[in-house]
């Protein structure tokens, strides 16, 4: 069975401004299947947002990228804006960082629905009124919300709405970046409970991007480590953290604190690598706790783990 | 419980209420509208030991970040008693406050914000050496600065004396925040959200080093979202629910035998990161209403899932609860 | 520990501004609209500053006919005096410039403090002050100046008064509205909180982040000094003692120059006005904008990346 999204070798590298190049994203290879949930976990600066970015072709001018982003089969990167334009919003769509905060203000929610509808050839008029009423009550905002401005709703009711939009087309996939990461933890529970029922009910599959282990665990069934622009391990989020095999996983869980047990949470020293230069060995040999001889000269490749 | 030289508490709070009027503008002045209140703290009180990490812990809008500001008077109080080592300071003037104010210090949420750029660190940390004209010497400063770099373990300090905010990462300007905050020795210390910046695998240092200060005698006062950073830091835990504690003890007790209906729902929806242990969340509908319409009799009977007819008007009072000492809640159907 | 002082990856935020003579000169290095402000504006102080010096002429001398044409020995003609228009343009610059830097002077000490006080302290006291300072703001400034030029009399110093009353108030507005940003920062709210007096915060704290916008507004403002003064000149309310450029045009404009087709006794001064204005705007314009923080990420948009072929893992794939 092929995977409805599979992102084959993704290399991006941004211009940076004295003439140098940052590599940020460095031969990702993930894939997704229809009505699955893949983590892409990271902290700030491993690329993964600049991974999500790319696959909806959104990526800024001073960026290159190479490599294949495949929809059932298609390239969507190939032709650049001209195969990824058709995809975009109709087939994966994105819910953006802070996206409840980059709403339209001086428009109703329903009226910036209704304009992505007729943008994208969805509606119009009344039926694009009557579809955004029922995309309303699919993330569980009552229809008659629809007259209402951002500002005049809560932060859990606008993240909801950023979601609307991003479902407007009915996509087949869903990439939410950090959707619940500005929100109280009640709140949050409600965003994940509606992702998990949107999921199930519309068959929908979830690439979701954030820094926070825990909503992933509690999400997701697979996940994908990024550090330093490349994938350091991944698989069912179950094997993750009860026996992961890349030190750095290891090390992230147990710098996360638990409600309920565990160990006091311990930190991981140093930073992570530079990006604008080639990195000599693997990119977590200096912060890695199992550092050996190898280590500093090879550059590890990602592979099935030796049972 | 350890107290302070003079035999107090470090800190105790008693009934603290701060309000918040809302603007009104020029129609709602000129049509004479009732005045709004944002009821941000509405009567609470809880006391504070030296060596003791107490987390205040709640949703936003809850009153925690209001709190600990009004605690070191950075904001005023509109009722209610603050004492500081036995000495009552809820209106003391702003000059009296001052030489008060080296012993009580506060690290802010934003790691990129909390230091001047056009500083060195160096300056950074003598800066409240110069401002109560502490310390001593120039060379009795410098070392007073270096030790406090060595002390979160930003070593070795002559690396990060004359550096600029911007050459350091989030966590070490965080730990700069914190030397800056300890270098004059003071008794108590408010962290509002000291780690909620920051990466997580940077966070865990952060708070040992807080940790290891409590150790040494500093009474800390954490604000916080996250739950599990309090479960697993704090001493003591009391939670915030539109301007009241509605629950407060032994962290390990209000963690694991939670007996408000708040703390049980809040407890259930926080993400473990097991996998195998994805508990039955207790989501409650809705948000938390404003602090300007507050419900009557208990605050979170509208969105209480025991509530019964009761809890519409008696506004419960915090209450001795379960079995470990300290344990309450404010809750009319948990009783001993 | 071990210490790692850079952050990776994500493009990084730019160097704060640290010193003033910093921050102009970062300036002028990186905007071309700055350079050629800045050096116009060098040529033309410098022109004045030394003029008693490499003035080819006396300025009080008559050394040909009224309204004499341009030649090899006068490349911009005489003016109705007779007298050199080259020597009279280094002379008229000095006094205009003058009188320019000491009403920018006046209004930037008014405006600058106004603004400090209203925007820190706050609550009555920035109300009471913003008010006054509406007033000023709403004053017509011609008229303004007409009626106190005709009540006073002209003379250099109540010229430099009342231009300076006319431009203190946008220049507090503009300051009081950075010092209200300034003190909500973070590292403000710490100071305080350590016990720092006011006196500390706003001369440590706030004052070195307002400075950039300071001078930025400094000069652009003497841009509109030189303006006004020159307006008044040209109005016949200047002082009639001290030749300007406002007040050659003046002279010019009254002796008939354009009938007689003696276009270099108005072009001139004008056009020395114009680019000594044009001097100070583009580079008080490019000082302000390069106040804006700008990350260096071009935004997202669709259309604009470019695309790699798909090479191999390099050298030490396995």
């Amino acid at each position: 069975m092929s995977s409805l999204l599979e992102i084959e070798d993704l290399n991006v590298w941004f211009d940076l401004p004295d003439g140098g190049e940052l590599h940020a994203v460095q031969g990702v290879n993930v894939s997704v299947d229809g009505g699955g949930r893949l983590g892409l976990v990271g902290e700030s600066g491993c690329g993964k947002t600049t991974t999500a970015l790319a696959l909806m072709g959104l990526l800024p001018s001073n960026a290159s990228a190479a490599g294949r982003v495949l929809l059932d089969g298609t390239d969507l990167l190939a032709g650049g804006e001209e195969t990824m334009r058709p995809h975009r919003w109709v087939d994966v769509a994105i819910v953006f960082q802070g996206a409840m905060n980059a709403l339209n203000p001086v428009q109703t929610v329903g009226a910036q629905i209704v304009e992505a509808l007729e943008e994208h050839g969805q509606a119009r008029g009344r039926t694009a009124r009557a579809q955004t009423g029922e995309l309303l009550e699919a993330v569980g905002i009552p229809a008659s919300r629809a007259s209402r401005y951002p500002h005049e709703l809560s932060g859990g009711m606008r993240q909801r709405a950023a979601i609307a939009m991003a479902l407007s087309c009915k996509p087949q996939v869903l990439i939410a970046d950090e959707p619940t990461t500005a929100l109280d933890v009640m709140v949050q529970a409600q965003i994940l409970e509606l992702l998990d029922a949107l999921c199930r009910d519309f068959g929908l599959a979830l690439l979701l991007v954030t820094h926070d282990l825990p909503v992933v665990a509690q999400l997701c069934d697979r996940a994908a480590v990024m550090y330093a622009g490349e994938i350091v391990e991944s698989g069912p989020v179950d094997s993750l953290y009860h026996e992961p095999r890349h030190p750095y996983t290891r090390l992230l869980f147990a710098a996360t604190p638990d409600l309920h047990g565990g160990d006091i949470p311990v930190s991981i020293p140093g930073s992570p690598p530079r990006l604008d230069r080639v990195l000599q060995g693997c990119p977590f040999h200096q912060r890695c706790d199992r550092a050996f001889a190898r280590c500093t000269d090879e550059r590890p490749l990602l592979k099935p783990p030796a049972t | 419980m350890s107290t302070t030289a003079n035999g107090h508490r470090l800190l105790e709070v008693e009934d603290l209420v701060v309000h918040y009027p809302v603007a009104r503008g020029i129609v709602g002045t000129m049509t004479r509208q009732p005045e709004k209140l944002v009821r941000a703290v509405e009567g609470i009180s809880f006391s504070l030991d030296r060596g003791e990490l107490l987390a205040l812990v709640g949703e936003s809008g809850c009153g925690k970040t209001t709190t600990a500001q009004t605690v070191l008077r950075l904001i005023d109080p509109v009722g209610g008693r603050i004492a500081f080592d036995g000495r009552d300071i809820t209106t003391l003037s702003n000059k009296t406050l001052r030489p008060l104010r080296r012993r009580m210090q506060i690290i802010y949420q934003d790691p990129y914000e909390s230091l001047d750029p056009r500083l060195k660190v160096h300056t950074t940390i003598e800066e409240p050496l110069v401002i109560h004209r502490a310390g001593g010497s120039k060379t009795q400063r410098a070392e007073l600065i270096r030790d406090a770099l060595e002390r979160v373990e930003l070593t070795p300090p002559d690396l990060f004396l004359d550096r600029y905010p911007h050459e350091l990462s989030g966590g070490q300007r965080q730990r700069v925040a914190i030397a800056a905050s300890i270098v004059l020795g003071p008794e108590l210390l408010v962290a509002d959200e000291p780690v909620s910046m920051l990466d997580v695998s940077v966070r865990a240092g952060v708070l040992t080093l807080l940790d290891r200060l409590r150790e040494g005698g500093l009474g800390i006062l954490m604000i916080t979202h996250d739950l599990s950073t309090a479960a697993r830091f704090a001493d003591r835990i009391a939670v915030m629910y539109l301007g009241r504690i509605v629950e407060e003890g032994p962290a390990s007790a209000v963690v694991s035998d939670p007996q408000h209906p708040y703390t049980k729902a809040l407890l259930s929806v926080v993400p473990s990161r097991d996998p195998r242990e994805r508990s039955q969340p207790q989501i409650l509908t809705g948000e938390a209403p404003d602090a300007v319409n507050v419900p009557s009799g208990c605050r979170f009977h509208p969105r209480c899932p025991l509530a019964v007819d009761d809890c519409r008007t008696i506004d419960p009072e915090l209450e001795r609860v379960g079995e470990a000492r300290g344990h309450r809640a404010a809750c009319i159907l948990v009783r001993r | 520990m071990t210490v790692a002082l850079h952050e990776p990856g994500a493009v990084s935020e730019p160097d704060p501004v640290r010193t003033r003579r910093g921050f102009v000169w970062q300036t002028i290095r990186s905007r071309p609209s700055a350079a050629v402000g800045a050096i116009i504006l060098a040529i033309i102080v410098l022109m004045a500053v030394l003029a008693p010096w490499i003035a080819p002429y006396d300025q009080h001398q008559q050394v040909g006919p009224v309204f004499g044409h341009p030649s090899w020995s006068h490349p911009l003609g005489l003016d109705d005096g007779g007298i050199d228009m080259v020597t009279l343009l280094m002379w008229g610059a000095r006094i205009s410039l003058v009188v320019g830097l000491a009403a920018t002077f006046v209004s930037m000490v008014i405006g600058g403090t106004i603004g400090v006080v209203s925007g820190y302290f706050g609550g009555k006291t920035d109300t009471a002050l913003m008010r006054f300072t509406d007033y000023f703001l709403v004053i017509p400034d011609v008229p303004l100046m007409i009626v106190i030029a005709a009540i006073w009399g002209p003379s250099l110093f109540h010229i430099v008064i009342v231009v300076g009353i006319l431009l203190w108030a946008s220049t507090a507005r503009v300051i009081r509205a950075q010092v209200k940003s300034v003190r909500e920062r973070v590292y403000v709210k710490r100071s305080r909180a350590l016990g720092a007096g006011h006196t500390r915060l706003i001369l440590k704290h706030v004052l070195p982040q307002v400075a950039p916008l300071l001078i930025a507004n400094t000069v652009l403002t003497i841009a509109v000094a030189v303006f006004d003064e020159t307006a008044l000149a040209f109005l016949g309310l200047g002082d009639p003692s001290r030749v300007s450029l406002g007040k050659m045009i003046e002279n010019a404009f009254e002796r008939a120059a354009i009938s007689t087709g003696a276009w270099w006794a108005i072009v001139s001064p004008g056009v020395v006005v114009m680019l000594l204005i044009l001097s100070c705007s583009l580079l008080g314009t490019a000082l302000e904008d390069s106040l804006n923080p700008r990350l260096k990420v071009a935004h997202l948009s669709a259309r604009t990346f470019r695309l790699r072929p798909l090479v191999g893992r390099g050298p030490d794939a396995v």
